[in-house]
């Protein structure tokens, strides 16, 4: 099956996709879900500054429970950046073209989920002035940070992955930006797309060095998939907490990422090739691909599920029963069962073709996926702070106004920065897309090399 | 500088100055340093600053100059330095070295006693209680009021200034009316002039009394309490004819009977009685581990501790002191008693009698006179009079009925016959009882002065207010328990003004002006017979104050006659209705305390409530009237009514509600203001404690969210606190089950170094009452803020220790296990390899030490601390702008901030003071040389404190103790902190 479908070639794909961003009107609909967004983000700005003036304490936190709302969006944000770079990064060393014209959004919407999700850990401190303490850095103080905390190697393993994406990002845009130069109309579009698109020419040269570095940074990206996730989940695992202390926990985190990221992606592009008539860009084939990384992701995050239910009995442990018990049947089972539904059983749906071959099939799967990776992070953050090991210390959680206006306002940013890269930039990889339609590329040359001769 | 005045060219300068003024001067002053003779007399006098004056600069001194002075404003601009000014002492007061703290000898009044204490005092400002060991009552600890008495001395809410009708005056035109007053009552005896009081503990005041009345042979002094021992006296007049209290000494008594009384903790001498109950706790005490059997109606603390409790309503404790006393063979019959209790009565009256005369009956104070003449009989049966039990008379001077003394008064207000009314202390428009409206009997009174410490509910309808000082404050003596008397002596200027109940009453005497200081020592003068100023007496004044004690002041213990049981009358039984017990709030006591938030937020006895109370019942009594925690309900007795919370409490009585004083002031500082609901409408002057004929209505879809500390009782099965019974102990010893797994010294990270010490607590949960002293003590030596309810509510109390209180058995009467929690400062503390920024780190001596500087606020530790003892500032919690606050601070404790991590440190700063000490005299830190401030304030000792290094150390000993365990020690983080499992001494022949 072809990545590209109907009847397109070199010119259409230019003309098409740059179209979306230079010569398309300013639909009502984008200004609308621009404001809506525009408005959650002012409502995010409000959030942060009654946090900084007035303190975590606005939060439902409390002693036992010293992580909430933050740490569980910090979480479920950083699982959604992980599609990104596995479309962009693994699937290009595995020479999957069919990533081709989901790469750009999808690691558009790593950057905007991993800019949401860095909010979370620098908010959530007590003094967030001081955050940067965590950083490593000579000081007058004499201190390094302490290295054996998982939150220091978030540090490192987020803000690497952040640096990387954004760079890997912006150097698969660096050829189209210069096409956007050349077609643009007005001169100030000339004028910021030249800018950006930093004297590309397409030179013979420009593109041997743009695949080099393509090449070596998606050679780095690569690790991060798995390392991101990985140390994320050390937050837990690492800790002596009933519930977090699990080896099971690195890949399970790093499958449910994948799940996850799989299932925004999916949320994204069913609506957006809808409006943009890109149909034959994106095409079921990817959302069926996309749908069976879904698939195998979800299954491996159900038997993270079995896994941790196992090890509770295995263990022994009175206290890791005690948390399984809770979940299953205590006060957490509101959360847990939904969770089931969410990510163990809506995902079963993707066995049938018939669903998988079925946009609204699809997006109602992707939609439970993604409140089900939401609720999942819930529970492991709150049930197993909430009852640990000492009776008498057992708190109960209410998230307060202030932990969802926090939430909803990134929901707000993300969506904010989607609307203005849909708009400002080309979605799909105007230069990509052309080594895919027939006549885009000599025969038999492989996707390492796409791109020669352009 | 006197030879530069005399230099020539200085007054040159001088002269050539005196010319000029104003803006002229200043010019000159310029052009003068740049003449010769000035600048050959500055090199000459300041050589090093010569280059400065030259006014050429080279390229480099520029640069220096400009360096320099673009330094200093970058650094002027870091802080903007607070103008202040310095003011040295001129001279030295003695003793006084900044930074070293000086301790004092006083007494502090607390629960119908006195209770002697030693302030700590750092330049002048009192910040911490400690108990004075030398005191009978105190004996070395103390009770949570006393602890927070130093946030009471300090409260900004106190009561300013002297007002009229609510308007701001003075002490000098209220001491002009209330002379007039006296002076119109002069004629006719005093006819219409009374005083009320609270018990009188103070010789001074009793003396001052003694004076008023002989001036005033018709006036009137009356005394009322909400706390009152009337049910003693008059249980004593009933049983001996007259009225002597009993004095117990529970280290000489194998078994106790205490009949529904919280004796270990709230009564007068409570803090001595736990610490001699204590002391026989341990099964290789001298004479054995004591058995304590405790029936009641109303749970406490005591009967957490009891071996074998039992559940009943108030009327049967009657019926029960009967049943025993039958056992014993006193000569009464018994009836009302199921046949359950009936056999367990005889059961403990069996024991009773094989301890004979080391056995020991303990009415509570609030039981009905026939308990109290009971028990005087059982123990003159038992042998006991003389031994653990002994009669004198009571501590409090001219003792009288309060019930009855207050009606009268109230009455004769009623009736118009009391123009001129002086209330000293207390609060009687609040704390009267239902059927004494007191408050409106006062409006009849035309001229009212109120002493209080706190604009009040009386203070408010009362004509004249006058400020009180605090015991810290003021001059004044008060005897204890035991007759004991001590100078009551102040550790500060009074901070608002304030005129103490001596100067007061002086001036109702036609004194007026004389101090409160020359009145207590003229009352000492007095008594030991020395009316000159002699050195004889001075070195009595200076002995007494010193030791806080005058010694040879306890009472002589009084024989008594045989109790004729035949006079005891039978009480009303019980007919099926639901009861009321009244019980003072274990923190707030009568409300004197509500504006305390160190109090307010200290959880009550076993409720683990803060900020409010609420009307305990059974759990059971709870389902019948389908009501929750904190769901509405209404409490009607005759025609008072109140409504309240509901509490299910497990071990309560049936049909039986508990409610407790102290809560619901409308009066008061913002602390304390309409905190919980007032029961005292609900209270009769003839039976102030327990009453029939209460209904209980539920209000359905009513509630009152309830602020505790601890929501879930239950141990779910898990080996947290250890408890065995004492003769499977002495048989078995450990379980071999005991403590789970063990996994060794297993660790990813090498061990710490060894050092000179090694810090350990060792708490033993045998001896723990769990009394919340600790809590209150460590709040005040640790600058701890206070949260208010509502952060309650949300989960985030600030106690560096608490008390951790579990259930385990029936809801009808399960055991109660306490267990302090202090930080563990784990040798493989989990909290210290999850922070990012080594903010919590360890220290060599074994100490798991918060730097608050460095601490971000991430609250992993928290997350990652099985104990759950980290506390976090998710708001600025600590006042650090009302100015009178900052003078109670502990200057020796960082006061800390919003987003800061803070925990217990074991009283670093104690240890680092003892360290100093030790260094200065080249000596090792000595066992018991540093005690925490829990272990310090512990009326049992539960709590050790010292070096694991040196073996023979307490703490090292009580280690090797068969019965000692780390909580959760199989998590593998080596607590230093750790416990001796509790033992129980249950009888074998109790039946089931």
């Amino acid at each position: 099956m072809s990545s590209v479908a109907g009847d397109q070639n070199l010119t259409t794909v230019t003309e098409k996709i740059s179209s979306i961003v230079l010569e398309r009107k300013v639909g009502k609909g984008w200004i609308l879900g621009l404001m809506v967004c525009f408005a959650l983000v002012m409502l995010l700005l409000y959030s942060i500054t009654v946090l900084l003036v007035k303190g975590v304490g606005i939060w439902g936190l409390n002693v036992p429970v010293g992580w909430g709302f933050a740490i569980i969006n910090f979480v479920w944000w950083i699982g959604i950046g992980h599609a990104g770079t596995l479309i962009s990064a693994i699937l290009l060393l595995l020479n999957q073209e069919w990533r081709t014209s989901i790469n750009r959004f999808a690691e558009a919407m790593t950057l905007f989920a991993v800019s949401c999700a860095g909010l979370f850990p620098l908010l959530h401190v007590g003094r967030p002035w001081l955050a940067y303490w965590l950083l490593p850095y000579p000081n007058t103080m004499g201190m390094w940070p302490q290295f054996r905390s998982p939150l220091l190697w978030d540090v490192f393993a987020v803000s690497t992955y952040a640096t990387v994406s954004a760079l890997f990002w912006y150097v698969g845009l660096i050829p189209d930006l210069a096409t956007l130069r050349d077609r643009a109309q007005t001169g100030f579009g000339k004028v910021v797309y030249g800018l950006l698109a930093m004297g590309w020419r397409g030179a013979a040269r420009h593109w041997e060095r743009y695949e080099t570095a393509y090449l070596l940074l998606a050679g780095l990206a690569t690790p991060l998939v798995v390392s991101v996730h990985t140390v994320v989940s050390f937050d837990f695992a690492v800790s002596i907490v009933p519930g977090w202390h699990a080896t099971v926990f690195p890949p399970y985190f790093v499958a449910g990422a994948i799940f996850a990221g799989f299932a925004m992606v999916l949320t994204l592009a069913i609506p957006l090739r809808k409006i943009y008539q890109l149909e034959d860009y994106i095409t079921m084939r990817h959302l069926q691909n996309m749908a069976k990384v879904m698939l195998a992701t979800g299954m491996i995050v159900a038997y993270g599920y079995i896994m941790e239910l196992f090890m509770a009995w295995y263990s022994a442990s009175p206290y890791e029963t005690a948390i399984v018990s809770n979940r299953l049947i205590g006060p957490f089972a509101h959360v847990f069962w939904p969770l089931m539904l969410c990510n163990v059983l809506a995902p079963q749906m993707l066995w049938f073709r018939k669903v998988r071959h079925s946009t609204v099939g699809l997006m109602i799967v992707a939609m439970f996926v993604n409140v089900g990776m939401w609720l999942e992070r819930f529970l492991i953050v709150v049930t197993s702070l909430s009852r640990d090991y000492l009776p008498s210390s057992w708190d109960d959680y209410h998230a307060t106004f202030w932990d969802w206006s926090l939430f909803i306002g990134t929901l707000g940013l993300f969506g904010a920065l989607l609307f203005l890269f849909i708009r400002f930039l080309p979605m799909i990889s105007i230069f990509e897309m052309r080594t895919i339609v027939p006549g885009g590329r000599p025969k038999g040359s492989g996707a390492n090399g796409n791109g020669e001769g352009h | 500088m006197k030879s530069a005045a005399r230099d020539p060219s200085l007054e040159h300068i001088q002269r050539e100055l005196d010319r000029c003024h104003g803006q002229a001067y200043w010019q000159r002053l310029e052009e003068l340093s740049t003449t010769e003779p000035v600048r050959k007399l500055l090199e000459e006098h300041f050589p090093s600053q010569q280059l400065r004056l030259d006014h050429t600069l080279d390229r480099r001194g520029f640069l220096q100059v400009m360096g320099a002075s673009l330094a200093l404003a970058g650094l002027g601009g870091c802080t903007r330095q607070p103008k202040e000014t310095i003011v040295p002492y001129g001279r030295n007061p003695e003793d006084v070295i900044p930074g070293k703290p000086l301790y004092f000898a006083t007494a502090y009044p607390s629960r119908g006693d006195a209770l002697g204490i030693l302030v700590e005092s750092h330049m002048g400002r009192p910040t911490k209680v400690e108990g004075n060991p030398e005191h009978p009552s105190s004996l070395g600890a103390t009770d949570s009021q006393a602890q927070a008495s130093i946030l009471d001395l300090y409260d900004p809410d106190r009561s300013h200034a002297v007002l009229n009708a609510g308007r701001i005056d003075t002490w000098d035109r209220m001491l002009t009316r209330l002379v007039e007053r006296v002076e119109g009552h002069q004629g006719n005896g005093g006819k219409g002039l009374r005083v009320l009081s609270e018990s009188i503990l103070s010789p001074t005041l009793s003396r001052q009394r003694d004076l008023f009345l002989e001036l005033f042979p018709e006036a009137g002094w009356h005394q009322w309490q909400a706390d009152h021992r009337d049910q003693v006296r008059a249980g004593s007049l009933l049983a001996f004819g007259e009225d002597l209290t009993p004095r117990y000494r529970l280290d000489q008594a194998d078994v106790i009977l205490v009949l529904d009384g919280d004796v270990l903790h709230s009564d007068a001498g409570s803090l001595r009685h736990a610490r001699e109950f204590a002391a026989r706790r341990e099964p290789d005490a001298e004479g054995g581990m004591n058995r304590l059997y405790v029936a009641e109606s109303s749970p406490t603390l005591t009967g957490g501790m009891a071996d074998h409790r039992l559940v009943m309503s108030p009327a049967q404790i009657e019926d029960f002191a009967r049943e025993v006393a039958a056992g014993l063979g006193v000569s009464v019959t018994s009836a009302g008693l199921p046949e359950k209790d009936k056999a367990r009565a005889q059961a403990v009256a069996a024991d009773l009698k094989k301890s004979g005369a080391r056995a020991v009956v303990m009415p509570g104070f609030e039981q009905s006179p026939a308990v109290h003449a009971l028990a005087a009989a059982m123990n003159q049966t038992l042998g006991s009079v003389g031994g653990p039990v002994s009669y004198a008379i009571p501590s409090q001077y001219a003792p009288t009925s309060c019930s009855d003394s207050l009606r009268e008064l109230a009455a004769d207000m009623d009736a118009g016959d009391v123009e001129t009314l002086v209330i000293l202390g207390g609060n009687p428009v609040y704390t009267a009882p239902g059927d004494v409206d007191f408050e409106s009997a006062l409006e009849k009174v035309p001229f009212t002065v109120h002493l209080s410490a706190q604009e009040d509910e009386t203070s408010f309808r009362c004509v004249w207010h006058v400020p009180e000082l605090h015991p810290l404050e003021s001059w004044s003596d008060l005897r204890a328990h035991d007759g004991t008397c001590s100078i009551v002596q102040p550790l500060i200027a009074p901070l608002f003004g304030g005129r103490s109940a001596h100067e007061l009453v002086a001036a109702l005497c036609g004194k007026s002006g004389q101090p409160a200081h020359d009145l207590v020592r003229d009352h000492w003068k007095r008594e030991r017979g020395m009316t000159e100023d002699s050195a004889a007496f001075e070195s009595f004044w200076k002995t007494s104050l010193h030791d806080g004690v005058i010694a040879g002041t306890a009472f002589e213990s009084r024989s008594v006659p045989a109790v004729d049981v035949a006079k005891v009358p039978r009480s009303d039984s019980s007919n099926g209705d639901w009861s009321l017990c009244v019980r003072m709030d274990s923190s707030v006591r009568d409300g004197r305390y509500a504006n305390n938030g160190w109090l307010q937020e200290s959880p009550r006895s076993l409720t683990r409530l803060t900020w409010g109370n609420a009307a305990c019942l059974s759990p059971a009594d709870a389902r019948e009237l389908n009501v929750e925690a904190g769901d509405l309900v209404e409490l009607r007795l005759g025609e008072q009514s109140t409504v309240a919370p509901a509490w299910p409490m497990p071990g309560h009585p049936d049909r039986t509600v508990t409610v407790h004083l102290g809560a619901g002031r409308e009066q008061i500082g913002k602390v304390g203001r309409q905190v919980g609901f007032d029961a005292n409408p609900l209270r009769s002057s003839a039976k102030p404690w327990n009453r029939s004929g209460l209904t209980v209505r539920a209000l359905p879809g009513r509630k009152h969210a309830l602020a505790s500390v601890q929501d879930h009782a239950n141990m779910e099965g898990r080996d947290l606190v250890r408890r065995f019974d004492l003769a499977d102990w002495v048989e078995n010893g450990v379980p071999e089950d005991a403590g789970g797994s063990h996994h060794g010294d297993l660790s990813m990270y090498p061990g710490h170094p060894p050092a000179e010490n090694a810090w350990g607590m060792v708490i033993n949960l045998n001896t723990c009452t769990g009394c919340d002293a600790c809590l209150v003590s460590c709040q005040a030596e640790n600058n701890i803020p206070v949260v208010g309810r509502d952060e309650v509510l949300n989960g985030r109390e600030m106690h560096w220790i608490r008390i951790d209180r579990y259930y385990e058995g029936e809801d009808e009467n399960p055991e109660v296990l306490h267990q302090p929690v202090p930080c563990m400062h784990c040798e493989e503390a989990p909290c210290e390899v999850v922070c990012p920024v080594a903010a919590t780190v360890h220290s060599p001596e074994g100490l798991n030490e918060m730097v608050y500087n460095r601490c971000v606020g991430t609250r992993y530790c928290s997350n990652n601390c099985p104990y759950k003892v980290r506390r976090f500032n998710f708001f600025g919690y600590s006042d650090t702008k009302t100015e009178v606050l900052k003078l109670g601070r502990n200057p020796d404790v960082t006061v800390r901030t919003r987003g800061v991590m803070e925990k217990c440190t074991y009283c670093v700063q104690r240890i680092n003071q003892a360290r100093i000490e030790a260094k200065k005299e080249g000596r090792p830190i000595r066992d018991g040389e540093v005690r925490t401030a829990c272990q310090a304030v512990c009326p049992t000792q539960a709590i050790t404190f010292g070096n694991l290094n040196d073996a023979s150390s307490e703490v090292a000993r009580l280690r090797e103790n068969p019965r000692h365990y780390a909580l959760l020690e199989e998590l593998g983080t080596k607590p230093r902190t750790t416990y001796l499992a509790k033992l129980k001494n249950p009888n074998p022949e109790y039946p089931a």
